[in-house]
Order: structure tokens, then sequence, then C-alpha cells
């Protein structure tokens, strides 16, 4: 079965596919997250060490995993856009930039809440900690900088270098417990080993990871379609939706 | 059932505040994030005069 992928790269033809995905990706994240918070609070296990503090891993780890992924994404996604000049590229990567910022935010907010208590500070500058806070800064950056230039395109090739260049960040996130002498503790899942921690944990964890995914498509999705309307609105295919013609 | 009690459930071990100041500040971010996206595509609608349908 051929699919014409090019189809899907037309904004006007995107608004409509990603109407029809969003209530999807909501449903499926609402459910996640209900199966992740009950994991999270009734099923998992008190540690041995920090005792009922380390739940707040289950928000912690999924909101820093999201904060590099969608990062990662979006630096595509504007690349995509600079090399080939896809629109509908462009606007994905603006689209992420929110979502990727509140979980960076979210990521250092409950870390601070979790450090109070086991390091006793809320706060240091820690390699990890300072990377992480840098990559909130790109965000912050990206969003700024897209905001500040009036003609789109531009704005998006511009934004699409920052994104560009603070991929070298990434990296030095992720491996900043290994390559310095950090007070945050190491990877406690990776793919090259089994994972330390217990089953339920593990599993809490991960569904909470997923409904993050899921929220963070779902979110992307609607404000991708109100990009595509601000910038389409002179359009034929927008005037036909003034008239209230249907069209799947 | 993993707590004796409502308190048990709140106390979080002694460490409630941090718990809950970690899990409160995620829900308010959440919840604030859907309130703006949504305005956003609202807000749009309304001032381009949309008939479409839509499920948000």
């Amino acid at each position: 079965m051929a699919i014409n992928w090019f189809k899907y790269a037309s904004p006007a033809t995107f608004y409509f596919l990603a109407g029809r995905m969003i209530p999807f990706f909501t449903v499926v994240a609402v459910l996640l997250l209900l199966v992740g918070l009950y994991i999270s609070f009734f099923v998992a296990p008190t540690d041995f060490q920090q005792s009922e503090a380390y739940r707040i891993i289950f928000i912690h780890v999924p909101a820093a995993w999201m904060s590099m992924f969608l990062y990662l994404i979006m630096a595509f996604w504007a690349g995509i856009g600079l090399a080939f000049n896809t629109r509908l590229s462009s606007m994905v990567a603006s689209a992420i930039a929110p979502t990727g910022a509140m979980f960076t935010f979210l990521a250092l907010w409950t870390g601070a809440w979790w450090g109070k208590p086991m390091w006793g500070a809320w706060w240091v500058w820690d390699a990890r900690l300072t990377s992480e806070l840098i990559l909130l800064f790109l965000y912050i950056g990206f969003m700024s900088l897209q905001a500040a230039i009036d003609d789109p395109r531009r704005a998006d090739k511009a934004g699409a270098i920052i994104a560009l260049v603070g991929v070298v960040n990434i990296p030095i996130i992720y491996f900043s417990v290994q390559w310095w002498n950090t007070l945050h503790q190491g990877a406690s899942v990776s793919l090259v080993q089994s994972p330390k921690m217990a089953t339920a944990m593990l599993t809490g964890m991960l569904i909470m990871a997923l409904a993050a995914w899921m929220y963070s498509i779902a979110m992307i999705l609607i404000r991708t379609r109100s990009i595509i309307l601000e910038r389409e609105s002179r359009t034929a295919w927008v005037s036909e939706l003034k008239e209230g013609v249907t069209r799947s | 059932m993993k707590w004796e009690s409502l308190s048990a459930f709140i106390s979080m071990g002694g460490y409630g505040l941090y718990v809950w100041g970690s899990y409160g500040v995620a829900l308010l971010c959440v919840v604030g994030e859907i309130f703006l996206v949504k305005k956003r595509f609202r807000t749009l609608h309304k001032e381009l005069g949309l008939n479409e349908k839509s499920s948000i």
C-alpha cells in the first residue's frame, strides 16, 4: 500500500488529520495517567532508604525524559523545516517548545522538592542540574526569538538555528552524571543494564512516561492547529470553513 | 490497602510537603497548559468566524 506522505505535509490536510487524532491521544493519556497514579501511590512499595519521598520519581523522571525527547524532536522538525522549507515542520517545532519548556520546568521543580529532603538543598550547581537549567533557557530562547521576529518564515529559520545548536546540550545532560562527579544519582534505567529498582516502581514510572507522551502529542497537535490557522487565515480552505463547508 | 489511614496517605511518611509540593505544581502546570492551549484555539475560531465543529 502506497501512502502519499507528502499529502500530510500540507498544513490544510494536517489540520483535519490532527483534529481527528486529538481525541484518541487525550483519552489514552487520561487512562494511562489514572493507572500510573494508582501504581505510584498504591502499588509501588515504600523505598528502604527514602521512605515515601521517592514517590516524586513518578513525575520527576518522566518530566526529565520528556524535556530531552521533546527538545530532540523540536530540533529535528526545525532542522527539516530549515533544510527543505517545509512549512508544517517548522510549525510543529514551534508547537513543541512550550510543552517542552513546561516539562523542563517540572523536572527542575520536582527535583528541587526532592533534593531538599534528601540532599538538604533545594538547588546545587551540579552538572546535571545546571545542564537541565540551560535546557530551560534554550526553550525560552527559542520561543522568545521566534516571538520577536515578525515574518514567520524568518522566525522559523532563526529558531531552527538556536534549536540545532542547542542539541549539543542533550548528551551533556544525559551523561553529566557519568562525566562529572555529581550529587545527582546515576541512571536507574538504561538500555544496556537491567533496571536498578523494584518492578512496581519501574512499571509506574514507565506508565507515567507514556501518559506524558500521549499528553504531549495531544497538546502539540492542538497547538499546531492553532499555528496553522494563524498563518493560513487568508487562504481559500480556511474561508471554506467560515462558510461551514464540511470537509474530511 | 497500602495506607492505614487518610492522614497517613497525606503525611507520606513525613515527606508530605515535598511529595504534594511536587504533584500539586505538576497538576497546576498541566491544567494551566490545557487551559491556555484550548483558549488560543477557541479564540482563533471566534476571530476567524469559523463554523467547523470542533471536538476540543
